[in-house]
């Protein structure tokens, strides 16, 4: 009775979880015009979303700014938990509570703080701000993700090859890169995930030169309903779906649990 | 190790240059422009003053901060006890099955939240599927009117938030030793008393951490008040935006914006204080 009772409650919640986004996905394929009524299958909204320029050069961009935001966030994010893991400096508690404060703040704080920054040193607003500030509000999440590879294997392995006359960046490069690969890679999916799901930040950092997607489906979304943004909120499922299943099997390769 | 190399400068003056520029410079800058005056040319005018808090304190502010405070105190409510039968469930699974069920809570996770927020106004829309089944059960006459309401906004928070508040959770439930239930049982607690006195202590840095996780967001997603609420159902999010990017009014967005820090800072704080009071000694050899 017990057991059946938690079963239930299981698949409820995974109900509330699913059922909007499967709807969604299901009316992307309706034929009708009533973003309601079911009018038999069709995929005449994905090619009308093929054919809308506006958005697809959006998309272009956005994909564009995900891939840079992400790459350069991992490098700078790889550095800094491997500085963490294995030097000692001044500061370390400080540099620690600073991530994490970055990782809790709400996204607008730290969007209207980095227009201020912008405006103040006369970056123009484009893809430039964009990617700064993508970079920065990613940055903790990817630290968090490799440092947390970091500090699961055995040193030692690290010493035998300083024994050996590896020097320290023949080290890292050549021995603990190698590791934490796994790692790594899952942090870029996650900085490219962040980077394209981010509505707030953009939003206060962006100019008219470069639109993003996020910000078109949200002029978009804000009205009314639009079957065409069914079709590629369908895409972007698909999308993000693949990075997890990349970054999943890229974690759970050695360890049992995902992130 | 505290060698001195190349590699290792090279990496602090990189990371202490980012985080100082990008973090700590506009935090700064934000306090600043929050005791200037605004100006239409150059968003703000040397002119020092503390108007801009007083401001806060006018009624129709004030109105809206409460509200949003309770819709988000709702929110995180709402989460924590879908959540938390959750969590426990899904870390009692068996062991081979637990990784796809956390991967299904992951799903929604990873998509795109703005998408999620529309997908629930399209269940949520007069004409939309939830009216349309309590139409054809027979449990409503007309369509019921959902869109646009605090209740909407509710909802499309707790969709978007609740794998926030499920994830550490269930991180803190793994950690949860089968052996320390039965010692509870075993010295004659039933199981409200298990429960009030080894459970939920031992899982409140996880009731915390997901509280924490939801509150912060829920308090500035204004698209999800903007999507699903109209005009009348304002987060803090969105009247610092409109100060923003509206009525350019800077200095009053700064202020408001410190609001949120300040509220945030005293959260953080009280988590810090929560996790240090659970980690002492006697509590830690309890859950080593």
């Amino acid at each position: 009775m017990l057991r059946w009772l938690k079963l239930t409650y299981l698949w409820l919640v995974y109900l509330l979880l699913y059922l909007p986004i499967g709807v969604l996905v299901v009316f992307s394929f309706n034929a009708s015009k009533n973003p309601y009524s079911w009018g038999g299958f069709s995929w005449h909204w994905y090619a009308r979303l093929w054919e809308n320029e506006a958005l697809i050069g959006a998309a272009v961009n956005s994909l564009l700014l995900a891939v840079s935001a992400a790459s350069a966030t991992t490098l700078i994010g790889t550095l800094t938990a491997i500085a963490l893991q294995r030097y000692r400096f001044r500061g370390k508690r400080v540099l620690n509570g600073m991530l994490f404060v970055v990782m809790m703040s709400p996204d607008i704080v730290l969007a209207i703080s980095l227009l201020a920054l912008f405006i103040l040193l006369g970056i123009q607003l484009g893809f430039v701000s964009l990617l700064l500030a993508h970079i920065t509000f990613c940055l903790p999440f990817v630290v968090v993700t490799v440092y947390s590879r970091l500090s699961g294997f055995n040193p030692q392995i690290l010493e035998a090859a300083r024994d050996l006359g590896a020097s320290e960046l023949r080290t890292i490069l050549s021995v603990l890169l190698p590791i934490i690969f796994p790692a790594v890679m899952a942090g870029w999916l996650l900085g490219f995930t962040l980077s394209l799901d981010d509505v707030v930040v953009s939003m206060f950092v962006t100019g008219p030169t470069f639109e993003v997607l996020p910000l078109r489906i949200y002029s978009m979304v804000r009205l009314g309903l639009k079957p065409e943004v069914n079709a590629l909120a369908a895409v972007l499922l698909a999308l993000s779906l693949v990075a997890l299943l990349g970054s999943q099997i890229l974690l759970l390769r050695k360890k049992g649990v995902p992130i | 190790m505290t060698l001195r190399t190349p590699f290792k400068t090279a990496v602090l003056v990189l990371i202490w240059g980012w985080m100082l520029l990008f973090v700590l410079v506009p935090n700064l800058l934000v306090i600043a422009t929050s005791f200037l005056s605004r100006d239409d040319v150059h968003f703000v005018r040397w002119d020092l003053t503390l108007g801009n808090y007083l401001r806060l304190f006018a009624p129709d502010y004030v109105a809206v901060f409460v509200h949003s405070g309770y819709m988000a105190l709702v929110t995180t409510l709402l989460c924590l006890l879908i959540g938390y039968p959750f969590a426990y469930v899904v870390s009692r699974f068996r062991a081979t099955l637990k990784p796809y069920l956390v991967f299904l809570v992951i799903v929604p996770f990873w998509t795109n939240s703005l998408v999620r927020t529309y997908a629930m106004k399209l269940l949520l829309s007069t004409n939309g599927l939830i009216n349309q089944a309590l139409l054809w059960l027979g449990w409503i006459d007309a369509p019921l009117r959902m869109l646009y309401t605090e209740g909407a906004v509710i909802a499309g928070l707790v969709y978007v938030l609740l794998p926030f508040m499920i994830l550490p959770l269930y991180a803190i439930f793994e950690q949860l030793r089968a052996d320390l239930l039965e010692a509870s049982a075993d010295l004659g607690a039933g199981g409200w008393q298990t429960f009030r006195r080894v459970v939920l202590p031992l899982t409140m840095p996880g009731i915390i951490a997901g509280c924490l996780l939801v509150l912060l967001p829920a308090i500035g997603m204004f698209y999800v008040a903007d999507v699903l609420g109209g005009a009348k159902n304002l987060l803090i999010g969105n009247v610092i935006k409109n100060q923003f990017l509206d009525a350019r009014d800077w200095p009053f967005g700064a202020a408001a914006s410190l609001l949120l820090t300040l509220a945030m800072g005293i959260l953080l704080y009280a988590y810090y204080l929560s996790v240090k009071l659970i980690r002492r000694p006697e509590t830690h050899a309890a859950l080593a």
